[in-house]
Order: structure tokens, then sequence, then C-alpha cells
């Protein structure tokens, strides 16, 4: 189905630090010296990757490291920008999306690859039905779903809209697609982020099979206990480069947070000095329209950080963009500095001095054509400070914006560039600036480092305990464990869209927040306190 | 539905099944019941044999445009030069028939079949360009297709001077455009056949298939290894073909091919119709068979309007408030499905 194309330069072939006992065609998967660079980030540098027939190999690191682009690269999603890529002895370039999957690589993405108005079927067979001169074979395509569906012991319905189910069904359709093809080379990301333990257990099953078949796995988890089960070896990212590859076996965790964060954990977070004072922000009994979040308590006290943490779709993202007045509410009552807030609004929540940084920057955050100065006073333009009968005070303004950005060690600080051109770390910070500009004291920090690296993370986590110094409240909402744990006062775990544990002290480790994820039990939620 | 309403109030429950109901179906078989009792009460001249075929034959024209219409709305685009391509392909083909009669007046078979092979042709190309754009370029469906607009209907103008070509064989317009089949106008058939067609491709097809796909999540369909610019390009060129062939029925019914033809008010109801239809603007939604239905509502519509003598400066308006309002209704169907 594919041609060879003319061999890529094979100039850099450095010596992998493998244990060495092997052949090279024990190998389905070799990569050398894989470079990509993206606007403002080089995502990843000089990499060097191998996959065995028949292994667990995971892939180790923060956000924005550089397993997602690494994986892309694999798949087809897009070309590296240099490098060699030899798969099953030969090499490779100019690779599709589709060519990908004729060769046998099947990568199940966290962002589904699901048409959501085609059936579970329907989309199982996406990209190869079986036709006849163009026809579909709509039976025999059902006869085979039901027979993968059931191989696999998921509990769907092929005939169900993909647009109805749940996550975690929808990542079950994922890893199905992946697998109905002749699958020789499977890429999990973080398959197991919405799964049960019991579904998860299948999972682990369905991969010991895989492996025994000789299919070659890699596998994006941040998650020790996974790492441990079914890992063989490990490689580690760090802000685009590979830091190492080891046997499973051979590291322990500790070990591999450092590797992953480059230092001892305790210098990367800063000695916060929690003194907490009057509850500045309630929240009873709050449930959702949609009801992503169920009949949720919590509250937030000046001097602290109240964290809140759960695995991806769990509803804590959902539950701080409510309090700013980003999700329609079923029932609960939000209080914010003892004031009943019954229909949040973000005008009526900045008004209050209510802020919410949201996770994807782009999408929500930035205006990415317009200069620093304009997105970071966005939200204050109301304010005497900005303008005067609605006309602009633009040299208030600079003197204001160039303020804060100094104080926030943007770098270069010139108010002036378009936030297209910064880094993730100083897109940010921008943000970070429009919620300096206005007398703000509650701050709603949602997954805050996401694709940051780690210099700029630290600097994020410096203004945080500046804040919390202050007597400022922050809820700050993460998937990364490390920081939630290392950062919070207290800490919440939130579980399919409950509330399920409250850590405070001692209490608050990764094994304590792991079991609350891996234990369903909904009913008797609150543990520790 | 009025009696409903006024038997009390619904409870909450039953008027979210009403609102799922409506959103999946679409309000149009209702509508068109009740539009169609109240004419035949209220206007005798509606259920005159004349004006039956007048509505089926004008149904059949706007059913074959709309059809066009939604499978490019379904991958995620629209075309706004389907009318300028009606104009386009009927000037096209009365000239070339015009031209061709004179050198072989005898050949009448094959001058119709070079006619009728230009006409499509023409909206062929169009729809080609439109979809390379669209797929390759990347440029915006709305620019693509109003740049071909423009160019269609230059096209058309210059051809023609604005003046009507006459001289089509009289075969063609007396045996064919204006003739009855068992008592039926011949656009009904050749209407019928084509969305037959086009239900088949969209059912059970391949091609249907990724149309929907497309139209549903663009990005996962490349994953998926679905050729994506391919299939976009299909349901461009589709979209030209068939708004050429609506072009060669209305010619041979008119009898002179005109640069006026199409237009902007028959891109405007293909719109329309396929939006009433409940085909999304977001893509990935459209039944042929209730796009038909809406073809047939508009055309009803349009014909009860004229029978009570409305301004046709005002059943512009009307057509755009209806438009309008399809679209608010699909927005409001989209918002209650979240909420679910």
């Amino acid at each position: 189905m594919y041609k060879d194309s003319d061999q890529v330069l094979d100039a850099v072939i450095s010596s992998p630090a493998n244990t060495g006992e092997e052949v090279p065609s024990s190998s389905i998967l070799e990569m050398r010296g894989i470079s990509k660079q993206f606007p403002g980030v080089l995502a990843l540098d000089n990499v060097d990757f191998d996959l065995r027939r028949g292994e667990v190999h995971i892939l180790f690191g923060e956000n924005g490291a550089g397993k997602s682009t690494l994986i892309n690269v694999i798949a087809g999603t897009f070309p590296p920008d240099k490098g060699t890529f030899r798969y099953d002895g030969k090499d490779i370039s100019h690779l599709t999306p589709h060519r990908a999957r004729v060769m046998g690589i099947s990568p199940v993405f966290q962002e589904f690859s699901l048409i959501p108005n085609l059936t579970v079927e329907e989309n199982l067979f996406l990209g190869r039905e079986t036709s006849t001169t163009g026809f579909l074979r709509k039976k025999a395509m059902s006869a085979r779903a039901a027979k993968v569906i059931e191989m696999l012991g998921f509990d769907l319905d092929p005939k169900k809209r993909v647009s109805s189910l749940s996550r975690a069904h929808q990542q079950m359709v994922e890893i199905a697609k992946a697998l109905l093809a002749d699958v020789r080379l499977l890429i999990l990301d973080e398959p197991t982020a919405s799964l049960t333990e019991n579904e998860t257990y299948k999972l682990f099953e369905l991969i010991g099979r895989l492996k025994a078949d000789g299919v070659g796995i890699i596998y994006v988890s941040h998650r020790m206990r996974e790492i441990k089960e079914i890992g063989d070896r490990i490689t580690v990212l760090r802000d685009g480069l590979k830091i190492e590859t080891c046997n499973a076996a051979d590291v322990g965790e500790n070990e591999l947070v450092e590797l992953m964060t480059g230092r001892k954990i305790d210098v990367l977070f800063p000695k916060i000095d929690h003194k907490p004072a009057e509850k500045l922000l309630e929240i009873n009994n709050l449930t959702l329209a949609n009801h992503v979040v169920e009949n949720v308590s919590i509250y937030a006290r000046a001097g602290e950080i109240t964290g809140i943490a759960g695995l991806v779709g769990c509803g804590k993202s959902e539950l701080v963009r409510a309090v700013f007045g980003l999700e329609a509410l079923e029932e609960g009552e939000i209080i914010v500095k003892g004031e009943q807030i019954s229909h949040p609004r973000p005008d009526i929540s900045l008004s209050k001095g209510v802020c919410y940084f949201p996770s994807d920057r782009v999408a929500e955050g930035l205006a990415l054509e317009r200069p620093i100065r304009e997105n970071a006073s966005m939200a204050a333009l109301n304010l005497t400070d900005f303008s005067w009968m609605r006309v602009l005070k633009k040299l208030n303004e600079r003197k204001l914006i160039q303020g804060i950005v100094d104080r926030l060690k943007l770098r270069p600080p010139n108010i002036e560039r378009a936030v297209g051109n910064l880094s993730g770390g100083n897109r940010q910070k921008v943000m970070l600036a429009r919620g300096l500009t206005r007398e703000t004291d509650i701050f709603l920090f949602d997954e805050p480092t996401v694709g940051i690296d780690v210099g700029a993370k630290v600097e994020v986590y410096d203004l945080m305990k500046e804040l919390v110094d202050n007597g400022a409240a922050i809820i700050l909402v993460s998937s990364e464990l490390p920081e939630v744990l290392n950062l919070s006062n207290r800490l919440y775990v939130m579980h399919r869209a409950k509330l399920v544990a409250e850590l405070t002290g001692d209490d608050m480790t990764e094994q304590a927040v792991l079991s609350c994820f891996f234990q369903d039990e909904e009913a008797n939620s609150k543990a520790g306190a | 539905m009025s009696n409903n309403i006024a038997s009390g109030h619904l409870p909450q429950k039953e008027v979210n099944h009403l609102v799922r109901v409506i959103s999946t179906m679409g309000l149009l078989p209702i509508l068109l019941v009740i539009i169609v009792a109240a004419l035949s009460i209220f206007e005798p001249r509606f259920l005159g044999i004349f004006n039956i075929l007048n509505v089926l034959r004008e149904t059949s024209f706007l059913a074959i445009l709309a059809a066009g219409q939604m499978l490019v709305l379904i991958v995620g685009g629209f075309d706004l030069s389907v009318g300028a391509v009606v104009a386009l392909s009927s000037t096209v083909m009365a000239t070339v028939m015009a031209n061709m009669l004179g050198i072989m007046p005898d050949d009448v078979g094959l001058v119709i079949f070079i006619g009728v092979a230009a006409g499509i042709g023409c909206g062929v190309v169009v729809g080609l360009v439109n979809g390379l754009c669209v797929a390759y370029l990347r440029v915006s469906p709305f620019m693509v297709t109003l740049g071909t607009l423009s160019i269609a209907s230059g096209v058309a103008l210059l051809l023609t001077n604005g003046i009507p070509v006459y001289g089509m064989p009289k075969v063609f317009v007396n045996g064919f455009g204006r003739a009855l089949w068992l008592g039926l106008p011949t656009t009904v058939y050749v209407a019928l056949t084509l969305v037959i067609i086009v239900w088949i491709i969209q059912r059970f097809t391949v091609l249907g298939r990724y149309i929907y796909a497309i139209g549903g999540n663009l990005q996962a369909s490349q994953v998926s290894g679905v050729s994506t610019k391919r299939y976009l390009i299909t349901a461009y060129t589709m979209c030209g073909a068939l708004a050429a062939i609506t072009g060669v029925l209305l010619t041979a019914r008119v009898g002179s091919g005109q640069a006026t033809l199409g237009g902007d008010i028959m891109m405007l109801q293909s719109i329309a119709a396929a939006v009433i239809a409940g085909v999304s603007l977001r893509g990935g939604i459209g039944r042929v068979e209730l796009v038909t239905l809406g073809a047939l509502f508009l055309s009803i519509v349009t014909n009860s309007m004229n029978l009570v003598r409305i301004d046709s400066k005002i059943q512009t308006i009307v057509l755009g408030v209806i438009v309008i309002f399809a679209v608010a209704l699909e927005e409001y169907g989209n918002r209650r499905k979240i909420r679910e």
C-alpha cells in the first residue's frame, strides 16, 4: 500500500541508552533525532524513541513535555521537521493518518476522533467501510462490530449515536475503533482517564493479549500504579527533550517524578504559608443543568489555596466555571462574600472580585491577533482607571498594564506585541495580568500550568503564593496531582460529577487521591476532613 | 397544535418530548398539513388541477436545487452560487442548441444531447472550482461561492447581453419541458429520480457516509483515514451539477435561455428549503426526503401568496423571515439537546 520514498538523511544517529540485548529487528518502530517546531515552541528537540514488538512502552512527562506531539508524529497527524522514522525495518516519510492506519498504527487519542451524529458501529468502521462497488454492506459491518465489542467486554450498544454516550463510553468506542483493524502498533493516550476500575481491568487484560500477539503499545499515563502494573519500559520527556529511557522495574516513583520535573519536587513548589481566614466563597449543593456537577458543596477561605483534584471530565473545571457564570445551573447556591448570587454572570463576578483563568487560553482567553496591552485590559475597561464616559484612557492603560506585566516578569516586556507570538508561559502571564487589573480577591485557576514550561510554572506558583500572602482566596483546579498536592492547604477530590473527598494536612497524599478515583464509592462521599 | 396549547398547560416533560420530536422530524410535516388544510378551506383555487400541477412543477425545480445545497450544507459549507449556475447553464445550453441547430438541423437528438451536456457541464465546472477552492485553498465557502456566483452570472449576462436566447429544438421545449407524462409534468419524474438517487447515496453508499462524517467532524474523519478533500470536492461538484440540471429543466419549460433564471431568490430558497427540513448549518445532519418536503412547503407558501395576489416584493420579505425563523429554531433545538 505504501512506497518507501527517498531515504531521509541518517545524519543524527545517537546511540540509544538501551539495555542493548536485542537485535534491531525486534523493534517495530525506531525514531532518531525527531524535532518538531511549533510557532513559539520547540515541541520536540532531537528525540530518539523506539518500540519493540510485544512491549508496553510508557511515555511519561508533564503536560507540554512533548508526549502528544510525539504520538501525533507517530500517527501521521503531522510530519516531524527533522529526524528518521523507521517502521518495521523500512524508512518512512510523508506519513499520513491514512497510511499510518494501513500500516497497522492505531492511535487512541484523548480528543476523540468520533463523529457525534453517527452511530457507534458507523464510527467503528469510519474510513474502512466494508462495501461492494460503493454500496455499504451494513449487515456484515453490524455483525463484525458486535463481535469486536463483545470480545472487548465493553458495555456498548452499537446502534446508539455517539453524541448520546458518556465520555467513558466514547472512550470505549475509540478503543474499539483502534482495535477493529489489524493492529501492530497501538497508541493509548491516557486511556483510563474516564474508565472505572472494572473497565480499566478489562483494558489491561486486553493489553496483555495484544502483547502476546506481538503488538507494540505506546502508553501515555501519569498514574504510577498503571505504569508499574503494565509498563515494560519508560521514556521520560521534559520540555521537548528525551530525558531518559529505562526499564520500568528499575526506577522508583520518586526517581520518575524527579526525572519528569527536572528538579526535586520541593524546589519546584514554593513554600506557602496558608493563613485561612473568613470564607470568601461558598458553594452549597450545586448541580449543573447538564449534570456534569452533581450536588457539590465546597468553600474557599481568604489566605489559603483550596485545591480540586480529579480526572479529566470529572466536572472540576465546570464547577469553577459555574461559579464565574459560564455554565447553566440547575440548583444549589453560590455565596460570594456573604452575598448569594442566584444567576452568576462573568461581568457580575468580576465586579464582585471573582476572577477565572480558563484552561484553554486560546479558545477562551486570548485574542491572538491583538497586543498584550489590549488583552490584559479587556476585563477592566469599564473601570475609571481605564475609561471615562466610554472613552479609553490609553495613556493610563499603557502605564497600568506595563506595571503589571513588569511585576509578572513577562519577557520581553513589550506590551504592544501580539499575543499570538508568545509562548505558552507568557500567554498565561497575559491572562494573569488581566486578573490583576481589577480589585480581585477570589481567584479561580483552571489548569493554570497546562502547556507551559517549568520556568514559567514556578513563576505562576510564586504569583499564587504572593496572592495568598496578600489575603486572596485561590481555588486551584488541576489534573496534575503533584501541583494540587503541594500547593493546596485543603484538597477536594471530585469523581464522576460528585465530590468524593476533602483531604487536609497529612492525608493529602497521591495514594489517598488515587484511591478516591478507583473506589467507586459515590454514596459515602466525604472522607478525611 | 393550537388546540393542545388551549386545552391547558402541558407538563414540562411533554413539552420536552414535543420539542425533541420536532427537532428530529422538523416542524415540517405539521406545518404542511396545516397549510394545505387552511388553503383547501379558504382558497378553492388551490385545489384546482392546473394549480396543483403548477405547485408540483415548482417543487421539482426547487427540490433538485435544494438536494444539492443540502449535500454542501452537510459537509459543513454552503453554496451561494447555485442560482447563478441555473442562469449560466440556461444560457449556455440555449446558445449551444441554437447554434448547433443551425449547423445540423436534421440531427435534433444530437443537438439536444450536446446542449444538455454543455449546460450540465457548466454546473460541474463551477462546482468543481468551488470544491477545489474550499478543499485546497481553504478559502471559506462563503467567499468562494460568492466569487463564483459573481463570475457565473457575469458570464451568463455576457453571453446573452441580457436578451433571452431562442432557437432551441421544438421537441425539447414542447415534447419535454412543457409536456405531461401520465398527467404529470416531466420535471416531476426527473426530480423524483434525482431525489431517489441522492437518497440511495445518503443511506447506502460509502460516499454518503463520508459526506456525513466530514460534516460531523472534519478532523476526526481525516484521522480516520477519509480522504476529506476528495469528498468535499465531490459534494460541491454534485451540488453544481444538480443546480445545472435545474437550469436545464427551467429553460426547457420557459422555452428560452435567460440570464435572469434562478438568481438570488432561488439560491435563498434552496438554503431555506434545506434548513426548514432540519439540515444543520453546522454540518453532519440532513436527509434528502425531508428537504423535498421543505421544497414542497416553500412552493406551497409561494403559490398561496400568488393566489391571494401578494406583491412579489413582499414575498421575498416573507422568504427572508422564514429563513431566519428556521435557523433560529435549529439553534434552539441544538441548545435543548446539549442540556439533556
